[in-house]
């Protein structure tokens, strides 16, 4: 029998069933979907990661402190301290700017209005650029308000709202604990980067926060701890290289081995790489759940392909009287079984596609739709028409063309 | 000058197995030379179902040999088989065995879909012959009519067609007109009696006497052996070896 001859046979034999063959095809179908979907769902999650870190800025570096206790008659060490950064900033080449961070929190309130456990962030004059924030509204404070730890503080965006409503804060003072601050500018919003949200909470000037919000027993002895300095490095520079100077420098401080480390480094590559992991893991979970059901899909083509056969016994038998071999009879009910699950995964893709562009357009997640996906899940689905169906066309051929010719 | 088509020599055929096994044939032996019209009768459980089967090479003996057109076939695989039931043999079945929902010219261009030796066929020619052999069995104006839209005889014409389109030597009629009124059932006689004169040979399994006495020759079967051979009404004894070649064995 002609291939040809086969395809037609087999399109004749599933349009004669519309009803059946569509139920038999939904399975494959809702499985090419759902591998198509689930993954345009995680790549668009990964690309939002992606956008979110690179907003950050490439070129920047993390380091970050890390709470060690010490061992019997050493002091507590309290990891980064302020003049790290200074430090970093004169020891180390091929370093734009260093901005520092240290947070703790308070209870903020302005007028009638308090609100429990707000962020308050004390860093230096570059953090606006390092972490790509914008002044909405005033302006943010200098380097001579850092000096002179002048009481000025600048709001996140839905603090400022929180705190007054639609009125302009700016000029206005809040009381952050027990001490009074000028609101001197709102941020624009940010939303949330990682886990963190920008937009609750209160930035002033790191030499406020080291009097008023974290003063330190050993800051006379050590300097003032710090969270976290962020080290912008020039463009192009050798990140590596970089890295390794601060950390060698940081050891040499710090007075600690490589060992016993009280601070971490990291770049965004790292962050990225991180986050590409956990979102790779995800996708690939995602992918097997949905690969599951196209296996589902199969077993139910199996299971339709067998009852054809047995319906179909008597003309299978008409078949092999007029000649059709074993090969003609597996040849045509293969062909159908691939040409439902192909039609199936055509039908699915489609779905999957217009499924994904809708579940971007009405949800706030993205979804980007990647080629590879619609190959594979196609793919598989042929794949499964093949496995499954080459049982039922099995049994087909082995039929005796007597017993078959008698069969009602 | 007449050649052999089918000669079969001490065909047994045993179903089931150790204790329990059957003999449906017991050693029959026959030729049929081409240009013949045979009857195969005998009541049922005679084993004239099962020399159809092993003649229509649609099952293989237990043992002896089967030589169709020259060619051994009693132990060739079922992918031959089909290839020889393809070729060379044309069914006529009882209940007609049409495709549902099948045009009666696809119905007729079936057997040339697994035609793998004459491959060059291609769709039109095979149409063309299917509808000539349409006309032939007077079904020029119903090709595109579906088996459900046509009456048994009509529908006994179409398998007739369908058993004429590959050329076949023998054409094997299983009780062709068993599903049929008497009229339509004479209509089909008939119709295979036109064939016949045009020299297609015939092997027909009935229990009809009636319908056996169309036939040049019949052959009785009793208890899977043959009982009884008649040549036009004349009883010829239980010799398996067709008239002529017994006389030419006989001078």
């Amino acid at each position: 029998m002609k291939p040809l001859e086969a395809i037609r046979i087999a399109w004749e034999a599933i349009f004669k069933n519309k009803i059946r063959s569509l139920l038999t095809m939904l399975g494959i179908i809702i499985g090419v979907a759902a591998v198509i979907i689930m993954i345009a769902i995680s790549a668009g999650t990964e690309a939002t990661i992606q956008d979110q870190i690179t907003s950050l800025g490439s070129n920047l570096v993390f380091v970050q402190g890390s709470m060690t206790r010490g061992g019997p008659g050493q002091a507590p060490s309290g990891g980064l301290v302020y003049d790290d950064a200074a430090a970093i900033q004169d020891g180390v080449s091929d370093v734009k700017a260093v901005v520092v961070e240290q947070n703790s929190s308070e209870t903020v309130k302005a007028g009638d209005v308090t609100l429990e456990d707000i962020e308050i962030l004390g860093t230096t004059t570059g953090f606006p650029s390092v972490r790509d924030m914008e002044i909405a509204e005033g302006r943010y404070f200098n380097e001579t308000e850092i000096e002179r730890k002048s009481k000025v503080v600048i709001l996140g965006s839905s603090v400022a709202e929180e705190l007054f409503g639609e009125s302009s804060p700016i000029g206005e003072y809040i009381k952050v604990g027990n001490t009074q601050l000028a609101v001197i500018g709102v941020f624009t919003e940010k939303g949330l980067v990682g886990n963190t949200d920008f937009d609750s909470r209160i930035y002033m000037p790191i030499s406020v926060v080291f009097q008023k919000f974290t003063p330190s027993m050993f800051a006379r002895f050590m300097g003032d701890s710090v969270r976290m300095i962020y080290v912008e490095v020039e463009e192009g520079a050798d990140q590596d290289a970089i890295i390794a100077n601060i950390e060698r420098l940081l050891i040499k401080r710090h007075d600690v081995t490589a060992d016993t480390e009280d601070f971490t480094i990291t770049t965004q590559q790292d962050i990225i790489s991180t986050r590409e992991s956990t979102t790779s893991a995800f996708r690939s979970l995602l992918a097997w759940v949905a690969g599951v059901s196209l296996i589902v899909g199969g077993i139910g083509i199996m299971n339709i392909m067998l009852v054809s056969v047995t319906e179909r016994t008597r003309e299978i038998g008409i078949r092999q009287a007029v000649g059709a071999t074993p090969a003609d009879i597996r040849l045509q009910f293969l062909t159908e079984a691939l040409m439902l699950s192909i039609v199936g995964g055509l039908i699915g893709t489609l779905v999957g596609v217009g499924g994904s562009y809708i579940f971007g357009a009405l949800s706030d997640m993205r979804t980007v739709i990647q080629p590879a996906s619609i190959l594979l899940a196609f793919g598989s689905a042929a794949a499964v028409g093949a496995f499954f169906g080459y049982y039922p066309a099995n049994q087909a051929a082995q039929l005796d063309p007597i017993e078959a010719l008698r069969y009602e | 000058m007449s050649a052999t088509i089918i000669e079969i020599v001490d065909i047994t055929k045993v179903y089931g197995m150790g204790d329990i096994s059957v003999a449906a044939l017991n050693g029959v032996s026959m030729k049929i030379e081409a240009g013949e019209f045979v009857a195969i009768m005998g009541p049922s459980g005679s084993g004239k179902s099962t020399l159809m089967h092993i003649l229509g090479c649609l099952s293989q003996p237990s043992s002896g040999q089967y030589i169709l057109d020259g060619e051994d076939v009693s132990n060739l695989d079922k992918a031959e088989l089909a290839a020889v039931r393809n070729r060379k043999l044309g069914f006529i079945f009882q209940a007609y065995n049409l495709l549902a929902r099948t045009s009666a010219l696809r119905n007729v261009t079936l057997p040339l879909l697994y035609n793998h030796a004459d491959a060059k066929v291609s769709v039109e020619e095979g149409d063309q012959k299917a509808h000539a052999m349409l006309e032939l069995v007077g079904l020029g104006d119903r090709i595109h009519h579906q088996p459900h839209e046509l009456s048994g005889g009509q529908q006994q014409r179409v398998a007739i067609a369908r058993a004429l389109i590959n050329d076949p030597i023998m054409v094997i009629a299983d009780e062709p007109t068993g599903n049929l009124d008497s009229r339509s059932g004479e209509e089909i006689m008939n119709l295979l009696h036109t064939l016949h004169r045009q020299g297609t040979t015939i092997v027909m399994v009935t229990h009809d006497p009636k319908i056996a006495a169309h036939t040049q020759r019949t052959i009785t079967l009793k208890d899977g052996v043959i009982d009884e051979i008649t040549h036009n009404g004349k009883h010829v004894g239980r010799n398996t070896i067709p008239l002529h070649s017994q006389w030419e064995g006989a001078a």
